[in-house]
């Protein structure tokens, strides 16, 4: 089985706009999951509402596109009362971190044995471009349309003080990386969280400066540092960018999981 | 052998349940409903069952339908607030057709209200709540004994017609305490599993489909967008929505004959209470005092699809006197139905009626 195999090839044409790269992310999860030797039948793939949640619409298994926020209390109840499933959940930053966030914050205090993956594009890409809980200070959206003036939330941070287990971002350019996370998030019991940054050059990369969708990218692999090398910027007194973020794997620990496979 | 039991209404519903073979239950604490859940909790786990508690009531309804996926019969308890919360997911539990049970302890609202004083201020909310047109089941409970067996029974409901199932009980039946009788069983029809080669929002005769459970290689996706037999999104095509919300609303409504579930006294009076719930008591108790009075009731333990064909056995009926724990929500159905006057006989606050206030009102529409 190839990870090609996990598609359902009559629901193509797909949704997603040209440069998105939200099929990067479902190719990068499908391959890791490919490497599990996973059962169809044996997996579910679970989301909210928004571009990313349209992905497991697009996966062979058994799927649960449900309302919006709400992905991981569904999950929550599936993986509960049948932990001989595979549960993944695809989910993006509006829907996990605003909408979503108190079952975002309980799903990782309860270190339910889920993986969840995140296409965190920094906006609302499928209601036209508003802005989110991550889009930047100072991005422009037609929320923000003179900048975004509060602060975005970082979701690993959260992740990480909630109690997630495993905890690891990358972006869209990380392809190997952010499919080994992935896999190490499948690999890990309890909640594993998988933010990976992505672009929007529909509804994000028009609006802030992007011209193509190269360039966004771009921005991406210049933008993320992995935490050894923010750690030794500090040292040597280097000032941090407020535009840097932290990527690779962020946490990794065996606190007490619910719902793992028996 | 059946056994006696005095049981608390909440104790009897938690009951009823485990007896149907409920096995997941998500819940958030909310008074007067709490027991219904520190019931489950001591119980569940003893039967491999799983007992949650969410961080909010929009999260019990998703993990319940979540549970249901996977072919667990599935309960969550509330009351007033947590209802409105639970709305949301109520629509898409109706609009995947994910069987459920929801029980409803009514108390005093709008808002916070009175959370320690009975109502039934939600009859129409259990109906209407969520958006958009859909039908749904609703059971309301007059006795503890009620209690168990209605519960019980929502669950058989839930799975064949493949839609919420809502226990519309209120504060009194919820927290009193009276003799039950126990059966030694009771009745399971599970729900219908898929047929191969169907699809798996293809209905039947009943206009129904089966149930592609999660995890045995169905490869169903469920959406709550509209969506075509196949289970796929199909946004855009007025036919296809049309067809979708109209087998939502029949599959229920066209079944409103065999979900009926009433009782009738007197059918030859010409002064007729219709009532559910709690009001059932005092109608019952003016009926014991006024023995020789042609008084009659119709007491109704399935309130939704309303069974509209129980008002026709009172062939005589000059009025109908409807007494609830509300505004008049179900005097208005019932005036739909009939040609001769409804009197609507509001009580709010937490009290009951009194017997006395029920005779005044017979003198009144004599």
């Amino acid at each position: 089985m190839t990870f090609e195999d996990w598609f359902r090839t009559d629901r193509l044409p797909h949704i997603y706009c040209a440069g998105c790269g939200n099929g990067t992310i479902i190719n990068c999860t499908l391959a890791a999951i490919d490497q599990m030797s996973w059962k169809k039948e044996e997996t579910v793939f679970i989301s909210g509402i928004g571009c990313s949640s349209r992905a497991p619409g697009y996966i062979v298994t058994d799927s649960l596109h449900t309302t919006h926020g709400r992905a991981l209390a569904f999950a929550t109840g599936v993986k509960m009362a049948n932990p001989a499933l595979n549960v993944v959940i695809f989910t993006g930053d509006g829907d996990l971190a605003a909408i979503g966030g108190n079952h975002f914050i309980h799903a990782c205090r309860r270190n339910i044995d889920l993986t969840v993956v995140c296409m965190n594009n920094q906006i609302y890409g499928m209601t036209g471009g508003q802005g989110s809980p991550t889009t930047p200070k100072g991005c422009l959206s037609t929320t923000t349309p003179y900048g975004c003036s509060e602060p975005p939330f970082d979701l690993c941070e959260l992740a990480i003080a909630a109690g997630a287990n495993y905890v690891a971002r990358w972006t869209s350019y990380h392809v190997k990386e952010l499919e080994k996370a992935v896999r190490a998030g499948l690999e890990t019991p309890g909640f594993s969280f998988i933010e990976a940054m992505t672009q929007c050059p529909t509804n994000f990369g028009r609006r802030n400066k992007f011209k193509q969708v190269a360039d966004q990218v771009d921005y991406l692999k210049t933008h993320g540092v992995l935490r050894a090398k923010r750690e030794r910027m500090i040292e040597q007194g280097e000032k941090i960018p407020e535009d840097l973020f932290v990527i690779g794997e962020l946490m990794r620990r065996n606190r007490p999981a619910m719902g793992v496979k028996p | 052998m059946t056994k006696l039991e005095f049981w608390q209404g909440n104790t009897a519903c938690a009951e009823g349940a485990l007896a149907a073979g409920c096995r997941f239950f998500g819940c958030y604490p909310i008074t007067p409903s709490t027991e219904v859940a520190e019931h489950m909790a001591v119980k569940l786990p003893k039967k491999n069952g799983i007992f949650i508690q969410m961080e909010d009531e929009i999260a019990s309804m998703a993990a319940i339908i979540g549970a249901s996926w996977t072919g667990m019969r599935a309960m969550t308890a509330t009351s007033g607030p947590g209802f409105s919360l639970m709305m949301e997911n109520i629509g898409f539990a109706a609009m995947t057709e994910t069987p459920c049970v929801i029980v409803n302890i009514q108390r005093g609202g709008p808002s916070t209200g009175q959370p320690t004083m009975a109502a039934q201020g939600d009859m129409m909310q259990c109906r209407f709540g969520s958006h958009g047109d859909y039908s749904v089941i609703a059971l309301c409970p007059a006795s503890v004994q009620e209690m168990y067996e209605l519960t019980a029974r929502a669950f058989d409901l839930a799975d064949q017609y493949r839609v919420p199932v809502f226990l519309m009980a209120d504060e009194i039946i919820g927290h009193m305490r009276e003799r039950i009788t126990i059966p030694d069983k009771v009745a399971q029809t599970p729900r219908r599993e898929l047929e191969k080669g169907v699809l798996p929002f293809q209905p039947d005769a009943q206009l129904i489909p089966g149930f592609a459970t999660f995890g045995k290689g169905y490869g169903v996706h469920v959406t709550g967008l509209t969506h075509d037999e196949q289970g796929y999104p199909c946004t855009t095509n007025p036919k296809v929505h049309a067809a979708l919300v109209q087998r939502l609303v029949d599959k229920i409504e066209n079944a409103r004959t065999a979900i009926a579930d009433y009782d009738v006294v007197n059918p030859d009076a010409e002064q007729v209470f219709v009532a559910y719930g709690a009001p059932v008591r005092t109608v019952r108790q003016v009926l014991h005092d006024n023995p020789r009075a042609n008084i009659g009731l119709l007491q109704l333990r399935t309130v939704w699809p309303f069974p509209e064909h129980a008002l026709t056995i009172f062939k005589h009926a000059k009025v109908f006197l409807v007494p609830e724990l509300n505004l008049g929500q179900i005097a208005r159905e019932i005036d739909r139905h009939v040609k001769v006057p409804v009197v609507s006989l509001p009580k709010l606050g937490g009290d009951l009626h009194t017997p006395s206030d029920l005779v005044a009102a017979l003198e009144a529409h004599k």
